[in-house]
């Protein structure tokens, strides 16, 4: 306690010799600057056109696949999540994958609850079996990031959609396989960058593992994926 | 001085010459449930090497540790937590012992030992269900590549069947075994019972010798695929006799024979089974049933409008 006694002491002095009624003035209002008070602020957003709402709203999940695209060390999309994106993701998807079955029920292509039950129950199996691995992450979170991260499938499945109009040959088909690879190995890659941090060090595999496999299914579906014709 | 001798793995007894010199020494009791409990699980691990077979010598620690591991009563997280408290060396060495079976070693005491997790059967039965979906799509598909009167069908209610087929199977035979290991235990004292979850464990990690299987089934050659599964019942069929047959052998003869046919039985319908159903290829020649009985309507429907 000495010491820092004696290292504070000329901290201390050496601010006394500043004279600050010349240098920085301390005089001013205390209140905050800014027009509508922060009390209000709470209140307002009821008061705003809808379009800011939703704009704003939309602007958030629009930062959010910016974030995906360019994965970073950067904690936006574990801070605020929201699962807006998720279901717009999820629901795009499951409409593209479904559009080619429209002459027969059985057609043998997944249909649009099933595409929907899969994303999420997979979702949720894999948030659980992180959770129950030790992870620190929570259960919203995870689900946030998974969804978030069939951005790159998505715009694939986009992709595949468009090549498939121009014929379904064998060019057709490898320009779709390395489109679908690509895009998967992106997810999983923006995904474990988001989430392999909040697992212990010896776990990380175990936990990347079912990623891994939830990614490669949701590829599959949309490489075998065959418009009618 | 007492504190590093503490700091070191120490017997049992040296506690109690430790308190008859110094009343104040800090020692080691075992109902203590903290950090401590690693200690009789090294105990055991040491006598696990010479008795890996019969496993009733260490058969009242092996009470002892299930006692003090699952002390969280079972509506809270931790009690699940405490099912997947394995790692990634772990998981992998189990399912290196479930591809590589030597006599003499038991998959139970051996791997296992005591920490049975459900991550493993879990995600394995997972990557099955997927490998012979997709490996039975890829298969057809190939069959059928250059005929331009078949429409490929990506068959995904295939999965659905796979899933609860396997899953029933890693699960329910698992049950059923437990509850006759139970019986016959009551019946004849010295049969040695495993935990539903050691069970379940050894079911899930022998499945995996499959996966490696199922993606050699889409070689589209009889005698490919008959081999790989020989091989693969072979294997996964021996970790299973080589961990039940010490647990059944004190029964009488008859009943043993009978415990260890049925399970080998099971597991090989299981195997044929699926490789039969979605893999069928008596088809080759004939183009109007070419995808198999699910699909066979829609290739009738779709070859109607030509």
């Amino acid at each position: 306690m000495a010491e820092v006694d004696d290292s504070n002491k000329p901290l201390f002095a050496g601010l006394s010799d500043v004279s600050i009624s010349e240098d920085i003035p301390v005089e001013g209002e205390i209140t905050v600057p800014v027009g509508p008070s922060s009390q209000d602020d709470a209140y307002s957003t009821l008061d705003e056109p809808v379009k800011e709402t939703i704009l704003r709203d939309l602007k958030a999940v629009g930062k959010k696949f910016v974030h995906v695209m360019y994965p970073r060390k950067s904690s936006a999309l574990l801070r605020d999540w929201d699962l807006w994106g998720p279901l717009l993701l999820c629901v795009t998807l499951a409409l593209m994958l479904q559009g080619g079955s429209a002459d027969s029920k059985e057609d043998g292509g997944p249909q649009f609850a099933e595409v929907f039950v899969i994303i999420w129950f997979g979702s949720v199996v894999i948030t659980l079996n992180s959770k129950l691995l030790g992870g620190t992450i929570s259960f919203f979170q995870s689900l946030c990031v998974l969804g978030y991260c069939i951005l790159p499938l998505t715009v694939a499945m986009i992709v595949c959609r468009l090549v498939l109009l121009g014929g379904s040959g064998t060019v057709s088909f490898i320009v779709r396989l390395v489109m679908v690879v690509a895009s998967f190995s992106w997810s999983t890659f923006a995904s474990t960058a988001f989430l392999a941090d909040s697992q212990p060090a010896n776990r990380k595999a175990l936990v990347v593992y079912p990623i891994f496999l939830f990614y490669f299914v949701i590829g599959w579906m949309i490489l075998t994926f065959s418009p009618s014709s | 001085m007492a504190a590093a001798d503490d700091l070191r793995f120490q017997e049992f007894d040296d506690a109690e010459s430790l308190l008859a010199v110094n009343r104040e020494a800090t020692t080691i009791s075992i109902e203590d449930p903290g950090s401590k409990s690693h200690k009789p699980r090294r105990v055991a691990r040491e006598k696990d090497d010479d008795h890996s077979l019969i496993g009733d010598t260490d058969s009242d620690k092996t009470e002892l540790l299930a006692g003090q591991k699952k002390s969280a009563p079972f509506w809270t997280f931790e009690y699940y937590q405490t099912f997947f408290d394995v790692e990634t060396y772990q998981v992998l060495d189990r399912i290196k012992g479930s591809i590589l079976p030597w006599p003499g070693k038991n998959f139970v005491r051996l791997y296992v030992r005591n920490n049975p997790d459900l991550y493993g059967p879990f995600w394995i039965c997972a990557t099955l269900v997927f490998a012979i979906a997709i490996s039975g799509n890829i298969s057809s598909f190939l069959l059928c590549l250059g005929r331009p009167s078949h429409r490929y069908v990506p068959e995904f209610s295939k999965v659905t069947l796979a899933a609860t087929a396997i899953y029933s199977y890693a699960w329910l035979v698992p049950l059923t075994l437990w509850g006759f290991l139970l019986w016959r235990n009551s019946r004849v004292m010295n049969v040695v019972s495993y935990s539903f979850l050691e069970i379940v464990c050894v079911y899930g990690y022998s499945l995996f010798v499959f996966i490696p299987a199922a993606v050699l089934w889409i070689i589209p050659s009889e005698s490919v695929r008959w081999l790989s599964i020989l091989v693969a019942m072979c294997l996964s069929g021996s970790v299973l006799v080589l961990t039940f047959w010490p647990a059944v052998r004190d029964d009488h003869r008859r009943i043993a024979l009978a415990t260890v046919t049925v399970i080998i039985t099971l597991h090989v319908l299981l195997a044929v089974g699926c490789k039969e159903y979605f893999f069928d290829v008596q088809d080759i020649t004939d183009p109007a049933r070419s995808v198999g009985n699910l699909a066979g309507n829609k290739t009738a429907l779709a070859a109607k409008p030509q």
